[in-house]
């Protein structure tokens, strides 16, 4: 049998080896965590504490009124330090609650659940929708978005797949893969909510081949319990994850052009996306921790940790014996996507997938040449876009050939730039070029 | 190691510098280790087959023409970075790919006056003057060889015999090209003599197989486009060979096309230069076929034996316009 996948992309090294044997390991709670109140893409939140109020771990500490939105809880209980703005993984300064633990008491074990159905089964899909909107869960592959939106879809738009996924492309990464080892039962439940909610679909678990043991553990949990899932072992190859390409690879659908996966009836979650769903509908977990992989070349010892949101980089990297003496770059995600970090006192935010520090110099500013005109960029584009094309019409400013050229289809996996000989930032390019564009079609009209 | 507070990451922090600074920069963070300028020194290798057996033929004058060139290449881009003001460039090698190719281009007979120039126009006409590395239209060698082409029209077709034939590195032992011999006095040379390249020609044409080493070498580490060959060489049988399948006696067989002259060179390394072809698949394959059929037409009604540097210098031409008017569609676009 061929393997399921999709054309063109590419094959950076993986660098999962550090961390893909290792269990899960819980952090030891931290002396402070800054909840940021916006932490996905929509309507920030309002804070619904004071500076000295007393707060409980599940605690609902913000919220926004508004579709597009989802609410912030508290991840440790103790005092509300503070309210104020400091640095956001995602740039910028963010407003975010501080919040003192409050170890001096025994009320560290208590914690506030959701509100939510005895029995999910009989439950309707409307009220499982709002118990996920209420638990805060977002897109935590990355990018987000709120769960019980996408969850929603138009009735114009009827779903018949959901798609687990597990691929976690992105070199360095492997908390999806240590979450679908240890937590399968919890993942499948976790399906079986969705597609329930959905209405009929049929689930389908794409995995990359090589987590292997991943895959070998869904396929027996399927099995024996019964469920009607499709587990699909897919190549390993960068951008495997991108939604698109998943959708692809899996179902042989193409999303269109500006579209998203519901236009062809398919609805995509991530592996710790999930499993939130599952701990907010069965056990009445808000999102107060996630597993995020801390790792790269000079830690001494990279794990795959399950840590409060708001916790800061620097615990974490301290955790994992980061020393800091010979740090280059920390970013947050993976390296193809992520995002370099300046302040590591920023906190782990519901996306944060990753936290990966690397002690080597990077290549890319100090060999930067001229494009050669290669080609390598069309053939490793995912979207089939020209990238080199896109980049030297943002340089000369060329604004409607760039549109005419797709670069709205670009998804900003960064698969130009990695093959890229001469060095030179395409998706850097691509992204001003973008703004320009956005901008320019904003004064037209 | 502190936990900031809006206070003391405003004022106090400026007067401290940290001590160990984090790189920003924008994603993708990792990086292929294969650079532009490993890309060329590779490309150098895969000559160095065809100017060994050029050495082999033709012994010192093809050690002096080969030296001239590349020297003149690559002095030629270092004055001229100079003038501009701008770093050294000769260390990535795209001037030692120019001024080996022109080399091999030449006559082992033709002048060292002469190739110096031709490596001067080469670089300065063809490479610099448009931008240099990445931005010329067209193959630098190439021009720099229609260059002397126009200039010294006998110098450069006067072919001498390779020593392996005359048993001596005699020069001025003129001989013509099979191309030449065929034209001019309608006569055949053998294949095996052709693809070894025991044939009067210039210095890099002779030897098929030699060309075929190095020329293997870029295809499997992709640093030329398979389907550039494969359109051209196979335009040029497909094509060639329908004319001789009309006319057997008045039109040479397409094997005789493939092995002689400087196709396979040409096809190889030249038509190949990623500079100068385009990136689209689609025009890629419209580029190779269109050399065919200009080399076919040249070789067959031209006045000229040879019509590989003209087929590829045409195309380079129309290159831009072919990756414009050749945009992939898009995925998930729909087809309008």
């Amino acid at each position: 049998m061929n393997t399921a996948t999709f054309s063109r992309g590419v094959h950076p090294h993986e660098y999962k080896e550090l961390t893909s044997h290792k269990p899960i390991e819980k952090l030891p709670a931290p002396e402070s965590v800054f909840i940021p109140l916006q932490q996905h893409i929509g309507k920030p939140c309002e804070p619904l504490v004071a500076k000295g109020d007393t707060v409980t771990t599940g605690q609902k500490i913000g919220d926004a009124e508004g579709l597009v939105t989802a609410p912030v809880h508290a991840s440790i209980s103790g005092v509300v330090k503070s309210i104020g703005h400091f640095p956001h993984p995602l740039g910028g300064r963010v407003e975010m609650i501080h919040i003192q633990n409050g170890s001096t008491g025994a009320s560290s074990d208590s914690e506030i659940l959701l509100d939510r159905p005895s029995d999910w089964e009989k439950a309707s899909p409307e009220e499982l929708i709002r118990v996920v909107r209420e638990a805060g869960i977002v897109g935590m592959g990355g990018a987000g978005f709120p769960a019980h939106v996408k969850l929603n879809p138009p009735p114009d738009k009827p779903i018949d797949a959901f798609i687990l996924n597990g691929c976690e492309c992105e070199p360095y990464l492997t908390a999806d893969h240590r979450m679908m080892v240890e937590n399968t039962d919890e993942i499948l439940l976790g399906m079986a909510i969705i597609c329930k909610i959905l209405g009929k679909c049929k689930g389908y678990i794409g995995i990359e081949k090589n987590k292997s043991d991943a895959i070998q553990r869904m396929q027996e949990r399927v099995e024996a319990l019964h469920y009607e899932f499709a587990v699909v072992p897919l190549e390993v190859k960068y951008p495997q994850g991108a939604e698109k390409m998943l959708v692809q690879s899996v179902l042989k659908r193409k999303v269109p052009a500006g579209g998203l996966p519901l236009d062809v009836g398919v609805v995509v979650h991530n592996v710790g996306t999930t499993l939130a769903i599952h701990d907010a509908i069965i056990n009445g977990k808000p999102v107060t921790q996630r597993v995020v992989t801390v790792t790269g070349d000079g830690l001494r010892d990279p794990k795959n940790i399950l840590a409060p949101v708001g916790a800061p980089f620097q615990d974490l990297l301290t955790y994992c014996g980061e020393t800091m003496s010979e740090t280059k770059q920390v970013f947050m995600g993976g390296p193809m996507m992520g995002l370099a970090q300046y302040d590591l006192s920023v906190p782990l935010v519901k996306t944060t997938s990753g936290i990966v520090s690397l002690h080597q110099e990077p290549v890319g500013a100090i060999r930067q040449m001229p494009c050669i005109q290669c080609g390598n960029c069309v053939s490793a584009c995912p979207m089939n876009l020209i990238p080199t094309r896109l980049a030297r019409y943002t340089q000369n400013q060329r604004y409607t050939e760039l549109v005419d050229w797709g670069v709205f289809n670009c998804i900003e996996c960064g698969s130009c730039a990695f093959v890229c000989p001469s060095s030179i930032p395409l998706v850097q390019w691509i992204r001003v070029g973008k703004n320009k564009a956005r901008q320019g079609q904003k004064s037209a009209s | 190691m502190s936990i900031p507070s809006p206070a003391s990451s405003k004022g106090k922090s400026k007067l401290k510098e940290p001590e160990n600074l984090l790189i920003l920069a924008s994603s993708p963070h990792l990086h292929t280790t294969t650079s532009t300028q490993s890309i060329m020194w590779q490309v150098v290798l895969a000559l160095s087959p065809a100017a060994t057996m050029a050495i082999y033929y033709f012994r010192w004058p093809a050690v002096v023409i080969i030296l001239t060139s590349v020297i003149a290449a690559v002095l030629t881009e270092a004055v001229i970075n100079r003038l501009k003001g701008e770093t050294l460039t000769i260390t990535d090698g795209s001037a030692v790919i120019t001024g080996l190719l022109l080399a091999l281009t030449l006559p082992p007979t033709f002048s060292i006056g002469g190739t110096i120039l031709g490596a001067v126009v080469a670089i300065g006409i063809g490479k610099q003057l448009f931008g240099g590395l990445g931005y010329n239209i067209f193959n630098p060698a190439l021009l720099g060889r229609a260059f002397l082409q126009a200039s010294f029209p006998i110098g450069m077709t006067t072919w001498s015999t390779p020593a392996t034939l005359a048993g001596s590195a005699v020069d001025g032992v003129s001989t013509a090209t099979p191309l030449g011999l065929y034209k001019f006095e309608h006569a055949l040379t053998g294949y095996a003599d052709l693809f070894v390249g025991n044939v009067g020609g210039s210095l890099g044409e002779t030897s098929a197989l030699a060309i075929l080493i190095g020329g293997l070498y870029l295809l499997i580490r992709r640093f030329a486009d398979w389907r550039i060959p494969v359109s051209y060489l196979g335009g040029v049988v497909i094509i060639g060979g329908i004319f001789w399948a009309f006319a057997p006696n008045q039109f040479p067989d397409p094997v005789f096309h493939l092995l002689s002259g400087g196709l396979i060179l040409g096809a190889f390394f030249m038509a190949t230069d990623m500079v100068t072809s385009p990136i689209t698949h689609l025009a890629t394959w419209i580029y190779g076929i269109g050399m065919a059929l200009i080399l076919v037409i040249i070789r067959l009604f031209g006045g000229l034996p040879e019509g590989v540097m003209y087929s590829i210098l045409l195309m380079n031409a129309v290159t831009p316009l072919l990756n414009r008017y050749t945009r992939p569609k898009i995925f998930g676009e729909v087809q309008s």
